[in-house]
């Protein structure tokens, strides 16, 4: 159902400021994220949770972002979601002017740009691991093109993913991702991201969970592939001991002063 | 893409989903089954008698009336006497009629003492006449018609020798065995009580209740010596009842008048048609009630899966967000859970029409033995299909509450789950 109503609209709504925008070389250097004076509280009264003037993030860019639990991190990653919008100032992905966009087609760029990977249960438990990695491209019609462009099918291009995070080997494909350790779970969580080549990654504390050594491995493999796919990372973590492998590090609360002036926030998980 | 979705989801929730499937489909079976014995039975009740214009007997209820003599359900109280039957069916409006006595049994099947005339006159489901499956009508004072069920239950052929019992019970005492009938045709089926009636002559049932009144009564057996006794009968005969048709069916409500007004004897004459509207009326409340129970099953089978599906909710939540996070809208979500009920309810029904279809090819012959319903398996009718179109329709709207509340989580929720 989403190949239909995406078959059309990447092409015209934002299919030509995506490949203007990003694909590297073409235009100078536009930043992948960019906020600006932006300020967002849950509800009209509720204490204001981000406020941030500046934050971008470059093509290709590799940005850490750390901050304790309650520090707002969270609801950033939902800006740059586009699933809330700010009360004031602009969240501008590739370019394009999240706040402006309806719900639906925020919903859609999300879609076509960006790949996500969580903490944990990041897969659905009632599809093959390669379904999962499959599953943006059934919301994405460009993702969709980019895959079987890259690969023939996207079948295909989720196995040749699967492969580069060394998911491809014995039965672990045919294995119901609920059996998966948590470390496998991952790696198929990052093919998913990866899939169709989104211009932005987003992983919100996506190594919590393995052990040091596996977590550095996780590391190895997800900068390998984002760099094959040419695209951005933000990745979120507590553990500063991740720091040092990024292009750069931000602490979140020296730039979120809604942080500095009130301490914690609530409505945090 | 979301079908999909919702396909694989409820395969991975089996039990749950199968248990919600197989109670749809039990609602849907059972209400669909009701319905269908229903209508085929007030129109196999409506079908049990037509054409006739008036049944006579003595002074009774019209209800009882119709029951002993159409249905052979109870006994007649009093008999009339053969002349007030010889007086009302010489009058000239009168086209024809069926003299009947009842009373007497044959290992449990009624028997019934008639005329010729019954197999020229007598009609059913709309104007279908008697036929023979084999064999011939009364040719002889002890011959004896069968109906199809009465064959095929005591394995009678034609030609076999049967004797008969006075009373109506199951086992009777009174044994007349000194006067076999002989069986001379056995009906084709009919599907009305005529199936489960045993035919024999008047005169051939006269003798025989002659007999048994020699065995207690010796006086009787002196009367019947008498010269002239046995011809015409020093016991006075008497029928149960009689079937009326008219040479103009509008004189049928002056006839009745007159015929209630008998002055020899007090006689009763009722309209078949408007006395079977008033059983139908006392059975109908008994089939409004099982519609109800029915409708009340389907409601509980429904609600069963709204439980179901509002119970899966909570534990879905990251699912949800996962799909978010993917890329799905408030509304896939929405049409995954609203798909999810639209797939249940659909299956569910399909599941019943086709275990309903299988139940009634399985338990026709049953139905039809045990209680004379016959039950025809066709295509299902306009007004089955309207219920068939309700369930859908109620379980899609059922789906609509889940797939709103996931909507609103989803959209409160976004991509991170605050539990």
């Amino acid at each position: 159902m989403a190949k239909d109503e995406g078959a059309g609209s990447s092409a015209s709504d934002h299919g030509a400021v995506i490949h203007g925008a990003t694909r590297s070389d073409s235009a100078p250097e536009q930043p992948v994220v960019d906020l600006t004076g932006v300020r967002f509280a849950w509800r009209g009264e509720s204490p204001v949770v981000v406020e941030v003037e500046r934050f971008r993030v470059a093509p290709g860019e590799r940005v850490f972002l750390r901050g304790p639990s309650g520090s707002g991190k969270s609801t950033l990653l939902s800006l740059l979601a586009g699933v809330v919008t700010p009360q004031r100032g602009s969240v501008r992905v590739l370019g394009r002017d999240l706040g402006a966009l309806g719900a639906a087609a925020r919903d859609r760029f999300r879609a076509d740009h960006i790949g996500f990977i969580f903490q944990m249960f990041n897969l659905i438990p009632y599809l093959s691991v390669v379904e999962n990695v499959c599953l943006p491209c059934g919301f994405s019609a460009r993702r969709s093109e980019v895959a079987r462009r890259a690969a023939g099918s996207v079948g295909a291009e989720a196995l040749r993913l699967l492969d580069h995070l060394d998911m491809a080997q014995g039965d672990l494909l045919r294995r119901p991702v609920t059996e998966l350790s948590v470390g496998q779970q991952q790696r198929v969580a990052a093919a998913r991201a990866l899939i169709g080549a989104p211009e932005l990654v987003i992983a919100d504390e996506p190594t919590s969970s393995l052990d040091a050594e596996r977590r550095a491995a996780f590391l190895d493999l997800l900068f390998r592939e984002c760099a094959r796919e040419k695209a951005s990372l933000l990745f979120v973590s507590h553990d500063a001991s991740l720091a040092a492998r990024f292009d750069r590090a931000i602490q979140f609360g020296e730039i979120n002063r809604a942080m500095a002036a009130s301490g914690t926030v609530g409505r945090q998980p | 893409m979301i079908l999909a979705l919702a396909v694989r989801s409820l395969r991975n929730r089996k039990f749950t989903a199968g248990l919600t499937v197989i109670s749809i489909a039990l609602a849907v079976m059972l209400l669909l089954g009701v319905e269908r014995i229903r209508t085929e039975s007030r129109e196999g009740f409506a079908a049990t008698l037509s054409g006739t214009d008036l049944i006579v007997g003595s002074r009774a209820s019209p209800v009882h009336l119709l029951l002993y003599s159409v249905f052979r359900i109870g006994n007649p109280t009093n008999n009339l006497r053969w002349q007030s039957y010889l007086a009302v069916a010489q009058r000239p409006e009168i086209a024809w009629t069926i003299p009947l006595s009842l009373g007497d049994s044959h290992r449990g099947f009624r028997v019934l003492g008639t005329t010729q005339d019954y197999f020229e006159h007598f009609r059913f489901a709309g104007g279908r006449r008697l036929t023979l499956a084999e064999g011939g009508i009364f040719e002889d004072t002890h011959d004896a018609v069968l109906g199809a069920d009465v064959a095929e239950d005591l394995r009678y052929r034609v030609g076999d020798s049967i004797v008969i019992a006075h009373g109506s019970g199951e086992v009777s005492f009174a044994l007349h065995e000194e006067q076999p009938f002989k069986v001379s045709g056995v009906l084709a089926r009919t599907g009305t009580p005529v199936d489960r009636t045993m035919h024999v002559t008047l005169e051939g049932l006269d003798s025989v209740h002659a007999e048994s009144d020699d065995a207690f009564d010796p006086l009787a057996a002196a009367v019947r010596e008498a010269p002239g006794g046995r011809a015409s009968g020093a016991r006075e005969r008497a029928i149960s009842a009689f079937l009326v048709g008219l040479k103009s069916r509008p004189a049928a409500l002056l006839m009745q008048r007159a015929i209630n007004e008998y002055r020899d004897e007090p006689l009763t004459a009722i309209m078949p048609g408007v006395t079977l509207q008033e059983v139908w009326e006392i059975v109908g409340t008994v089939e409004k009630t099982l519609f109800a129970v029915s409708a009340l099953v389907l409601v509980v089978g429904l609600a069963g899966m709204l439980v179901a599906l509002l119970t899966s909710l909570s534990e879905r939540r990251r699912e949800m967000a996962i799909l978010r996070s993917v890329g799905a809208r408030p509304m896939h979500v929405f049409g995954l859970i609203l798909g999810e009920a639209t797939f249940l309810t659909l299956l569910g029904t399909a599941l019943g029409v086709a275990a309903l279809y299988l139940g009634l090819i399985g338990g026709r012959p049953w139905l039809e033995s045990r209680l004379g319903l016959f039950i025809t398996v066709g295509w299902p009718s306009d007004y089955e299909f309207g219920l068939m179109i309700l369930v859908a329709v109620a379980g899609v709207l059922i789906g609509l509450v889940p797939a709103y509340r996931i909507y609103r989580y989803s959209l409160a929720d976004g991509m991170t789950v605050r539990v």
